[in-house]
């Protein structure tokens, strides 16, 4: 398994957010994240990257640890994310934006910057090119030079898988990337889902609402409930698996798509 | 896409005189032009003005540097300092000490206090950094005051009268100690400082100010230490008063803690707000307001500062993010 978590348990203020949750994702495969509003799956985002720190549990990505890891330090080893309500650097541009990402592939310091040395430059060339190309990936290389901000929504979730990307990971987890798409919109981010992992060989664990497009994108499905895995499988064990039509079921919101 | 915003950042510059005259300035070409005009001005105007208003452009000079500096803490990183003034009287103090007391050559004393100033800027900022902006503002101002506060009851740093006699520097067998000689010494350091602060907007570390500026979670998420980051620009900032002040002290030839004061921390950071925090010509525009403004307005002898201060309130009234103002903000 590329990421393993192992018993991880949350906790805020004595309220269990996450309990003992145990799963792991393989190296190359679309992988989702589903369960009723509320059942942990953004905490449990929060805890992988760093953001939040379990009380109890292990998780393992790549060979390392990363409880008490910062997340600057969780996105060096190779996973990124994005945010469920988009987290742009607004009043930049998109290609600035998408720079940002190579900030922990590239070194040169404030020294280096001053003099503008040889490698300082080539490196800045670098993380240009790179960052177009991510830019290119997701469809926006056109929009590079445009504020961040002054972005149709859809593209905005674009430019910020764009980023995610430009910080060359293993693992990319995606928090309700569909969420706010129409469906056109939606159909396009299943294609840039399945090149992400084909043509780059990424990892993707997504959480989603969709249940047609978790269906329809996903190798493998974990689900969540009340904090606890309550179930993992195939799309089509975990359709037909009754503990996880119950788990919607007792909602009482429009979730009853499954 | 939604409706064109009035300001529109994209495409062709629009908005009134002013708008179009920065835009102007903006454009590559024209900045080139222009950089060599005020090179050419910046030579040139100590043999055509008396004395004093060559002093007067020194200390403008002064000013620039030290609020180029400032403007990387505050302007690029958004940390608000006010205890500034610490880390320029850090730098002129190691200069005064290591060469009126301990013989130093000038030249072999600067590198001691270019690292007395980072070594202050990490001590400071390492354990204050994590936290939020108005709590840092806090106790950068106690840090400002402590720095005064030492150097006026240490031995070594002269007490309370400060220290004098601080040596002229030579270069080669030639004193730097005419007005006119520091005049060009100051306005060089403005030039690199310009230099620098341009170079350093433009890179890297440039830009992770700025994402940390704008969302510190999504900075970090992309693979930025915040603290690392944050800590650097304080540094920097250190190091661009520090300068400042090593040069101040043998320009002056004396330096005493009141020329420290909280009030000059506030009024480098006046001149970083009033030019537009952030925009490198905006902040040169400040640094020469602060300094020339009373200087223009001596006529009014009592009613000088009086004036100063309304015309500052209302420039602060119709263009609340400073004279020029970073574009994008």
């Amino acid at each position: 398994m590329l990421l393993q978590l192992n018993q991880v348990s949350l906790s805020f203020a004595g309220n269990s957010v996450l309990d003992e949750v145990a799963f792991g994702v393989a190296a190359g495969r679309i992988q989702s994240l589903i369960g009723p509003n509320g059942a942990g799956k953004t905490s449990l985002f929060n805890v992988i990257t760093g953001f939040y720190r379990p009380q109890r549990g292990e998780i393992t990505f790549d060979g390392e640890r990363l409880v008490k890891r910062k997340p600057h330090s969780v996105t060096r080893l190779g996973i990124a994310r994005t945010f469920q309500n988009v987290r742009l650097f607004r009043e930049m541009s998109v290609l600035e934006n998408v720079m940002a990402g190579q900030h922990c592939r590239s070194r040169a310091g404030a020294l280096a910057a001053v003099l503008r040395l040889p490698s300082q430059r080539a490196e800045e060339r670098r993380i240009r090119e790179t960052s177009l190309e991510c830019l290119d990936f997701v469809g926006l290389a056109d929009s590079q030079e445009r504020l961040a901000t002054n972005l149709a929504y859809g593209h905005q979730r674009r430019v910020e898988i764009a980023r995610a990307l430009a910080t060359e990971p293993k693992l990319l987890l995606l928090d309700e990337p569909a969420a706010g798409l129409n469906g056109s919109e939606k159909e396009a981010l299943v294609e840039l889902i399945r090149r992400i992992r084909d043509e780059r060989g990424i990892a993707v664990l997504l959480i989603e609402h969709d249940m047609s497009l978790v269906m329809s994108v996903s190798e493998h499905i974990s689900v969540l409930d009340h904090g606890s895995l309550i179930t993992e499988g195939t799309p089509q064990a975990v359709a037909n698996d009754p503990r996880v039509i119950e788990a919607y079921l007792g909602q009482d919101d429009e979730e009853l798509a499954l | 896409m939604a409706n064109p915003t009035p300001v529109a950042p994209e495409g062709r510059p629009r908005g009134n005189l002013a708008q179009r005259l920065y835009a102007a300035f903006d454009s590559p070409g024209r900045r080139r032009a222009l950089h060599l005009v005020l090179l050419a001005i910046l030579i040139v105007t100590p043999w055509l003005s008396s004395q004093y208003v060559t002093v007067i452009l020194t200390n403008a000079l002064l000013y620039v540097v030290l609020c180029l500096g400032l403007n990387v803490v505050v302007g690029y990183a958004g940390l608000l300092d006010l205890g500034y003034a610490a880390f320029f009287a850090v730098g002129a103090y190691t200069i005064g000490i290591l060469t009126q007391q301990f013989g130093f050559n000038f030249w072999a004393a600067i590198p001691f206090a270019l690292l007395a100033a980072a070594l202050a800027g990490v001590i400071i900022g390492g354990p204050t950094l994590r936290l939020r902006s108005d709590y840092l503002a806090i106790v950068t101002l106690g840090f400002g005051e402590i720095v005064r506060f030492t150097a006026r009851n240490l031995e070594i740093t002269g007490g309370a009268s400060g220290l004098s006699h601080i040596p002229e520097p030579s270069l080669f067998g030639w004193y730097i100690d005419s007005s006119i000689d520091f005049y060009y010494v100051f306005a060089a350091l403005a030039v690199l400082a310009y230099i620098a602060s341009q170079r350093l907007f433009d890179s890297r570390l440039g830009r992770a100010w700025l994402y940390v500026r704008h969302d510190e979670d999504a900075a970090e998420a992309m693979g930025i230490n915040r603290v690392a980051v944050k800590l650097a620009a304080y540094v920097i900032g250190a190091i661009f008063g520090a300068v400042g002040g090593i040069f101040f002290s043998v320009n002056l030839g004396a330096i005493s803690p009141e020329s420290f004061s909280f009030q000059q921390s506030v009024l480098i950071l006046m001149a970083v707000v009033l030019g537009g925090m952030g925009k490198i010509p905006g902040v040169i525009l400040g640094a020469f307001i602060v300094v020339l403004g009373p200087e223009l307005l001596r006529e009014f002898d009592t009613l000088r500062l009086l004036i100063f201060a309304v015309l500052l309130l209302l420039i602060m009234l119709f263009r609340p993010s400073g004279i020029w103002p970073e574009k994008r903000s």
